[in-house]
């Protein structure tokens, strides 16, 4: 009723190629960018946008880069959390090297570097296919991190191994480093995790998402038709690996504040792996329902004794989040194993037609 | 009407989340314990945990609290995961906390920048960022009784003074291959050149904490004459077991206060006797402090102890130590203010007063306990010094005395370190002590 089209009509090729081809989504969106880039910076605590907020919108980020090569390409990838790191490190020795440069145009940069790693890793993807291609991006998983604690310039040769972020300003605003408004770095990931979504999901509607969904669908018949494996495939591995790049400056620089190895290590991979299966492969909007599904809910279920003045110890708390959580990824995947992305096409598809179903 | 509802549902569960802060409705001493029940070094985390609050909770019953308030202590579970660290630390932060234990580096090292912004101080008792004992540079930062470049130099002049001149003799030094077994690294080659042994480094990877037999191969080529070990969890059992396996002499293999807990030696059982490591809170419950623990928690059933017999182990007391630090300072803090709730600005002034002397630790009931601690506005490490037990095959017999660091080597290296950890901080806070 509320959610129907019927009367929206559409009149030219843009309208019916738009990306919100409803008008309540077209509304939804900007009732949400409104909410996201005015409301929450006003209003939410330090705590709610220091440790929900900026943690949901890059590791959504991150679920994007992967989402782009697993969901879209077909190609699983166990490297994201390395691919994170060499970002991270790359905006590390980038802002040491070049101190007065804008950060967000560093953090941009880095990206190009963790694409350019991303792509030699995917060169075996040429030969090696499916579960084997896990275990070469395993490889490179092992390999970068081994590097990360080998070579200390990467780290400034700092006693501790670890990265720490210095104070940077921006447009006036100090945007890194502890004396940065958490308001301000999170509008600055926000900006960021918005303008890269954007163009992700214009790349994907265009010639080079279409080659990797043809690659993905059936790599043969992709070949005969004249889309060029080696150039679809290592497009998807940049893509992919930049996104992830930049997702990881963002980590350390606009969340963390410093970071030693043990942040990009197989785990983190793991962990953003599961958000892509969680929220849905090859959708944009699952890489976010993922991320808010496995960094949020836990934090929600932690908060509810605090909140109901419950008297329970904290690790039993963590040991039941671990039982919840399980619980209901397995539940998901058996009611849906597209994930909640395609849980949420289906719920849209029947308001669409309620209460007149057919 | 779906989409409105959850809409709505959404908008109240946003509502819900962003209020959680909650308000403390009377005035408490709050002060939360970021400890790690779970995760790969639950087995070391949970007896500090334990220890820690169990003494809060004997003042709370015993004493009515410290200057006649409550001690609430909130635990946070972070699993060691410095993001889960200072997920917790956004969450406490704001319900008045005086001072942060983070127990772990990395948490340490996300928090030092994050203290003086929130002025909350953090006291991390031997770990974290050894450069943060230079207070001048980092006003507040503590980490009481010494930093691990004064332990390294303390067990130096251990094996100096065993050896009669250690010039000349060949040091390994294990250790796991992350910031922490790394820190003090810089001193012992420091050392090494101005005394003239040699150093050979064994560095153990995250992922091989529990496979090390090609490590102690290496060892057994290399034959050093003494093992210096910089271990944590899983990785200091497996060492000890792994030395004892090519007859290494336990003797002389000494691990620092992070390798020389119970459930270190445990596992290999007799083969570990002889084994030494550095301490810096006694073992046992012949204290009539640890004697009231067990009085009005322990046998009341107020902890969380799953057996009585783990009151009293190396990491447990170690624990309880952290709490007595930090009561003290808090009785400081009131002392100061002449007030009852204190801040955690009131408690970094304190930190800084601190004077645990032999007295002061009898009339708290831990005669002994500790070495002496002093704190200065320039020294925020006490410059402490640590004892050596060894494990007997049953339990920690202490074989020295206190073994005082280094100073005049370390503080020099400490000062250059927090030099070099500023330098790319503009409009870092620091005071000045004169």
């Amino acid at each position: 009723m509320i959610y129907r089209e019927a009367g929206q009509f559409k009149t030219s090729y843009k309208a019916d190629m738009a990306k919100f081809p409803i008008l309540q989504d077209r509304i939804a969106v900007w009732i949400y960018l409104v909410i996201a880039f005015v409301f929450i910076p006003l209003f939410g605590s330090d705590f709610f946008i220091n440790s929900m907020m900026i943690p949901f919108l890059i590791f959504a980020l991150a679920a994007i880069g992967l989402n782009v090569l697993t969901g879209f390409t077909g190609q699983i990838s166990l490297g994201t959390g390395a691919f994170m790191g060499v970002g991270a490190y790359a905006c590390y020795k980038l802002t040491t090297i070049f101190p007065d440069v804008n950060i967000i145009l560093l953090v941009l940069a880095s990206g190009v570097f963790s694409a350019g790693i991303g792509m030699i890793f995917g060169l075996p993807s040429m030969r090696i296919k499916g579960f084997y291609l896990v275990v070469t991006t395993l490889a490179a998983q092992f390999f970068l991190e081994w590097v990360f604690i080998r070579v200390p310039w990467l780290y400034n040769y700092n006693d501790s191994g670890a990265i720490e972020v210095p104070q940077r300003e921006a447009f006036g605003f100090i945007v890194t480093g502890p004396a940065a408004e958490p308001s301000v770095r999170y509008l600055v990931v926000l900006s960021l995790v918005v303008a890269i979504t954007w163009v992700t999901s214009n790349l994907l509607r265009g010639h080079t998402g279409r080659s990797w969904m043809m690659i993905r669908d059936m790599d043969i018949a992709a070949e005969l038709v004249g889309v060029r494996p080696l150039k679809a495939k290592l497009s998807s591995f940049a893509v992919s690996s930049y996104i992830a790049g930049v997702a990881g400056a963002l980590m350390v620089f606009f969340w963390l504040g410093a970071a030693e190895v043990e942040s990009f290590d197989v785990n983190q991979s793991f962990l953003i792996l599961f958000m892509v299966i969680i929220g849905g492969l090859g959708s944009l909007l699952g890489s976010f329902l993922g991320a808010a599904f496995i960094w949020m809910l836990p934090i929600v279920i932690r908060a509810i004794p605090r909140v109901l003045g419950l008297d329970i110890n904290a690790a039993r708390v963590e040991q039941v989040n671990f039982m919840i959580l399980g619980a209901l990824i397995i539940l998901f995947l058996i009611v849906e194993p597209h994930g909640l992305a395609r849980l949420w096409a289906i719920a849209k598809q029947k308001l669409r037609v309620w209460p007149f179903p057919y | 009407m779906f989409r409105k509802l959850t809409t709505g549902a959404l908008a109240l569960a946003t509502a819900a989340i962003m209020q959680t802060a909650p308000v403390a409705a009377e005035e408490v001493l709050y002060v939360p314990s970021l400890s790690y029940r779970t995760g790969p070094f639950a087995a070391n985390g949970t007896p500090i945990a334990n220890g820690f609050a169990d003494y809060m909770n004997m003042l709370n019953e015993r004493d009515g609290g410290i200057g006649g308030l409550k001690v609430v202590v909130e635990e946070c579970e972070t699993g060691y995961n410095a993001q889960k660290g200072v997920e917790c630390y956004e969450a406490t932060k704001g319900n008045g906390a005086l001072v942060y234990n983070p127990y772990s580096t990395g948490i340490t090292l996300q928090l030092i920048p994050k203290a003086p912004v929130d002025k909350i101080p953090v006291l991390s008792m031997g770990y974290g960022l050894s450069a943060a004992a230079i207070g001048e540079k980092f006003p507040w930062t503590f980490n009481f009784p010494a930093t691990y470049w004064d332990q390294m130099s303390s067990i130096i002049s251990y094996i100096d003074s065993q050896e009669g001149g250690i010039a000349g003799k060949k040091i390994g030094f294990i250790y796991l291959d992350v910031g922490y077994g790394k820190e003090p690294i810089p001193l012992l080659d420091q050392l090494a050149e101005e005394m003239g042994f040699t150093v050979v480094k064994f560095p153990v990877g995250v992922k091989e904490m529990q496979n090390q037999s090609s490590h102690w191969l290496n060892v057994r080529k290399e034959r050093p004459d003494w093992m210096i070990m910089w271990g944590w969890g899983a990785m200091n059992a497996t060492a000890i077991k792994e030395a004892a396996k090519i007859r290494y002499p336990m003797d002389h293999f000494i691990g620092n206060w992070w390798s020389g807990a119970n459930v270190d030696v445990e596992p290999a059982g007799a083969a570990a006797k002889g084994y030494t490591a550095a301490n810096m809170a006694l073992a046992g419950t012949d204290m009539p402090a640890m004697q009231d623990i067990l009085k009005y928690v322990v046998d009341a059933g107020k902890s969380q102890v799953g057996d009585r017999s783990e009151v009293g182990k190396v990491l447990y007391n170690r624990g309880v130590l952290n709490a007595m630090v930090v009561a003290e300072a808090i009785r400081i803090a009131q002392a100061n203010t002449g007030k009852a709730a204190i801040t955690g600005a009131d408690m970094r002034d304190a930190l800084e007063q601190m004077d645990l002397t032999a007295e002061r630790l009898t009339e708290l009931g831990f005669p002994n306990f500790t070495a002496p601690m002093k704190a200065t506005c320039e020294n925020h490490g006490s410059g402490g010094a640590i004892f050596l037990h060894q494990w007997d095959g049953e339990k920690w017999v202490t074989i020295s005395d206190l073994i005082p660091p280094m100073t005049d080597k370390v503080r020099a290296m400490l000062e250059e370190a927090a030099d070099k950890y500023i330098a790319d901080k503009p409009g870092w806070e620091t005071q000045d002590c004169k």
